[in-house]
């Protein structure tokens, strides 16, 4: 079967198997490994993206359902010549080590940074009116991503690092 | 060729007199902009042509003969090629360092979960399906599956120094108490990988492994072909912590398949393989007794302990390791029994023993400072042997005397108070602390290092799986021949190149950085021959090259390539000297009393490592290794079927490592740097596993100190410390 994607701002008709999921496409199909598969459960994180300005984990996504959506990958996010605040921060405060869970923890916090400013509370929120980017909000908004290195700590360093730099 | 070093005496601190001023640094990784903005390639990331999908298929009794695969049952899914069985597959992963097949087990079943064929289809979709509905006939015998339950044990000899039963007989306090861990799962972030393509009688693979230079001989010696016919490529690997020490059943699978069909295939494991075949860490069953003095000298001590593995899997988890040198007494004594179960075998996860014998070993140690009614750090500070206890070797350099000082200074334990007295709402707070401990070590290792100008290259089949390698082999370099590490590109995990120790064990950064700095320091006695000074005389900085009164450019004086390979092994320093990295944890913990639930409020881990190679990610390997203690505290529980022995927690739903929210911010790592010279040319210690052993125990000994009740089966789950605070009323 056929679904038509923009990923990363580019339009693409992909002929699938209908079982297909969406981190298939976007590896096998569309070439954009840097999404990666940890569990292909919804587990771990590994495989987030932004669909529509929303993260999902891509292995729970069925690619025949999201004709004509709005994906956007960590290669929409930056190259290594050009990073985005988020990714320069992972590299300077180490917030990585293997690298595998890294893409999925940079898209897990692009789109986490959205959520607060746009004032979404959690389960650890003072205030449901206005949450602050405080190290508890990102411990728990960052928990659909695991990190086996166990970074977590030098993670949240670098995304308050970058919301820092966006102020 | 090239002749080796052998470490057979203490070595001068070169690194100390160059003047570069790059080892040492928390310079970012080389390597981060790619893996940040996923350009880093790992296994199942190279796109090939023509590829093929390839699905393990499991064994689902435990112990029997397969006598039948209706391959029929799958022939309707389009795109199906083949049904790959084969007598060269492999039961299971290789032992770390086997360099040789591991068993070949034709139509037996061993366990529950073992990969018996491989479904190869045209798409991923078409191979899952079949891999699933393939009908396989077996014939059953008996298994045990349990450690408990099998008749099969091995008792090992024990390993004593001293009269341990007279000591215990003799000692005036004594702590006697039994420790059970379950079974770990490395479970690393990238699923185990292969890709194989076959191509005129060689074959290149592309594998997340460890250790290539083993790698290449097992995978030959799997196939049944030379090491010369085998090439192996793994730049990026993501995340290994032992699991991927050896080749394991997927890359035999791929290469076999893609011999047979002419084709690249990939064979990429479902986490839930990854969990029923990988090499586990045994669960463990110890015992541990220590005596002592009515004024706090230590004069017993014993750990025993019960592990599991497979018949025919040399590996056992080495439980009473760091109980072996951490404390001097009278007698001591270790004995070991492996029981032989029909389940998935175990080997090496992050820090084997230490991981878990410390979990054991150092709450009985807590609760020994409990009832001398000694502080618990001054206790383990009273009982520092002059040398390590079982064999009489020197310490090389030992700072845990330091580490504890240090670290009950910098966490304000003279805060801690009486147990269970501190109380904040519905939660009770408590401070615990443990000894750190992880002996390092050196393994035969080269490189090669080129120069060119003011540009070098460091070419080694050495990996970097998260730990840094690409850093801190840029550093050494580039502080040997006085450049910017940003002139030194570092060539890794490549079988073509210069066979290393590979990643494990804690030795890579010991071993593959002294043969880089080896390597280097060729290059310089040659610099320094072609500038007409001695090499003592000779300085490397920024570019240029100064020595009897004269300088050069690099530019000029290496216009030609200048290349050197070097190999190190280890040698008499290590009969003569005990080399171990030491440290202290210190946790504090929340407890509330009504869910049982167990909140790690702060940690600190003070550690004495050798020479810190680079500061940023030797802190991110200490860091993450304190949280796997957390892991192992708290949470890790793997689990099997009783029945059958398959893995109940097969996924990471079910097995649960630490998340965010497990983690609190407030995680402190402090270096007290040495230079150990008996250890290697560049004075290191192992880093990758000294942050777990002991951390798990300075949570739980923090959890007894907040309720004022011990627990005994790990990981302190809430309805353990329920039933644990209960039994206190």
């Amino acid at each position: 079967m056929k679904t038509i994607l923009t990923v990363n701002g580019k339009q693409h008709e992909v002929g699938h198997d209908s079982r297909r999921t969406l981190l298939d496409t976007l590896r096998d199909d569309l070439g954009l490994q840097g999404t990666k598969k940890g569990c292909d459960h919804g587990q771990c994180g590994a495989c987030t993206v932004l669909l529509n300005g929303e993260r999902v984990n891509s292995c729970l996504c069925l690619t025949a359902m999201h004709e004509g959506d709005e994906i956007t990958t960590i290669e929409g996010i930056g190259s290594p010549e050009r990073l985005s605040a988020l990714q320069k921060a992972f590299v300077e405060k180490d917030g990585y080590q293997c690298g595998y869970c890294t893409p999925g923890q940079i898209m897990s916090a692009t789109a986490m940074l959205k959520e607060i400013s746009e004032g979404a509370p959690s389960y650890v929120s003072d205030d449901l009116g206005a949450p602050h980017l405080s190290d508890e909000e990102m411990a728990e908004r960052m928990s659909g991503n695991l990190c086996r290195c166990s970074a977590y700590p030098l993670i949240r360093e670098a995304i308050a690092m970058a919301a820092e730099v966006k102020k | 060729m090239t002749d080796t070093f052998t470490m057979d005496s203490p070595q001068p601190r070169l690194l100390d007199q160059t003047g570069q001023g790059v080892v040492g640094t928390p310079m970012n990784r080389p390597d981060g902009p790619h893996k940040v903005s996923g350009r880093a390639s790992y296994t199942a990331d190279t796109v090939m042509d023509n590829v093929l999908h390839g699905v393990l298929v499991r064994a689902t009794i435990a112990r029997g003969k397969i006598t039948g695969i209706d391959r029929d049952s799958i022939r309707s899914i389009q795109g199906v090629i083949d049904v790959i069985t084969d007598q060269r597959m492999i039961r299971n992963p290789a032992q770390g360092m086997a360099g040789e097949a591991p068993v070949q087990p034709g139509d037996a079943v061993y366990y529950h979960g073992q990969p018996i064929a491989l479904v190869v289809a045209e798409t991923f979709e078409g191979a899952r399906d079949a891999a699933q509905r393939l009908n396989i006939r077996y014939e059953t015998e008996k298994a045990y599956v349990t450690p408990e339950g099998t008749p099969d044990r091995e008792v090992a000899d024990p390993e004593t120094a001293g009269d341990f039963d007279a000591a215990w007989k003799a000692a005036e306090v004594r702590v006697d108490q039994k420790y059970t861990t379950p079974s770990h799962a490395a479970a690393a972030m990238e699923p185990h990988a292969a890709i194989a393509d076959w191509k005129d009688g060689s074959v290149t693979l592309r594998s997340s492994l460890q250790m290539i230079r083993f790698n290449k001989k097992e995978l030959a010696d799997t196939l049944g072909i030379e090491p010369a016919q085998v090439r192996i490529l793994a730049p990026f690997v993501g995340g290994g912590f032992g699991s991927k020490l050896g080749l394991g059943p997927e890359a035999a699978a791929a290469a076999i398949a893609s011999q047979k069909l002419g084709r690249p295939v990939r064979v990429v494991m479902t986490r839930q393989t990854v969990f029923d075949c990988v090499l586990r860490r045994s669960e463990t069953a110890q015992r541990v007794r220590i005596g002592a003095t009515q004024d706090g000298r230590i004069t017993a001590i014993s750990h025993d302990d019960t592990v599991s593995n497979l018949d025919g899997e040399g590996f056992s988890e080495p439980v009473s390791q760091a109980s072996q040198f951490l404390y001097g007494a009278d007698g001591l004594s270790f004995t070991q029994t492996v029981a032989r179960i029909a389940a998935t075998p175990a080997g090496s996860v992050r820090a084997p023993g230490e991981a878990v014998g410390m979990l054991g070993f150092e709450s009985a140690m807590d609760e020994l400072a409990d009832s001398l009614g000694i502080d618990p750090v001054e206790l383990r500070l009273r009982n520092l042997p002059d040398t390590h206890p079982m064999d009489g070797r020197e310490f090389s350099v030992r700072g845990l005397a330091d580490c504890l000082r240090e670290g009950a200074e910098q966490f304000g334990w003279a805060q801690r108070g009486t147990a269970g007295t501190r109380r904040e709402g519905d939660w009770l707070i408590g401070m615990g602390m443990a000894s750190a401990a992880r002996s390092s070590m050196l393994v035969k290792s080269a490189a090669r290092v080129r120069l060119t100008g003011d540009r070098a290259v460091v070419e080694t089949d050495m990996t970097d799986i998260g730990t840094g390698t690409y850093a801190i082999l840029a550093q050494i370099a580039a502080e040997m021949l006085g450049l910017s590490p940003d002139n030194v590109e570092v060539r890794l995990g490549n079988s073509d190149l210069p066979g290393a120790s590979g990643s494990g064990g804690s030795f890579g950064a010991n071993s593959a950085g002294s043969a880089t700095f080896l390597a280097a320091r060729k290059i310089r006695a040659r610099l320094a021959e072609q500038l007409g000074c001695s090499e003592d005389d000779l300085t490397l900085q920024g570019g240029r090259a100064r020595g009897g009164n004269r300088e050069m450019a690099l530019t000029d004086l290496a216009r030609d390539e200048m290349q050197a390979e070097a190999t190190i092994e280890s040698g008499m320093t290590a009969k003569s000297h005990f080399s171990s990295g030491f440290g202290a944890h210190f946790a504090e913990v929340a407890v509330n009393e009504w869910t049982g639930e167990v909140r790690v409020r702060r940690m600190l881990g003070v550690m004495s490592m050798g020479r810190i190679l680079n500061e940023k990610t030797a802190r991110s390997q200490a860091l993450g290794g304190m949280i796997w203690g957390i892991g192992a505290a708290l949470t890790e529980d793997m689990q099997s079927d009783r029945r059958d022995g398959h893995v109940v927690t097969r996924d990471l739903a079910n097995y649960h490592v630490p998340s965010h929210a497990d983690v609190p911010g407030d995680m402190q790592v402090l270096f007290l740097e040495e230079r150990d010279d008996w250890a290697n040319p560049i004075q290191t210690k192992g880093i990758g596993e000294l942050g777990i052993s002991g951390a798990g125990a300075a949570v739980l000994n923090a959890i007894a100190h907040a309720t004022g009740k011990r627990i005994y089966d790990f990981p302190a789950l809430p309805d353990r410390v329920i039933a644990a605070m209960e039994a206190a009323l």
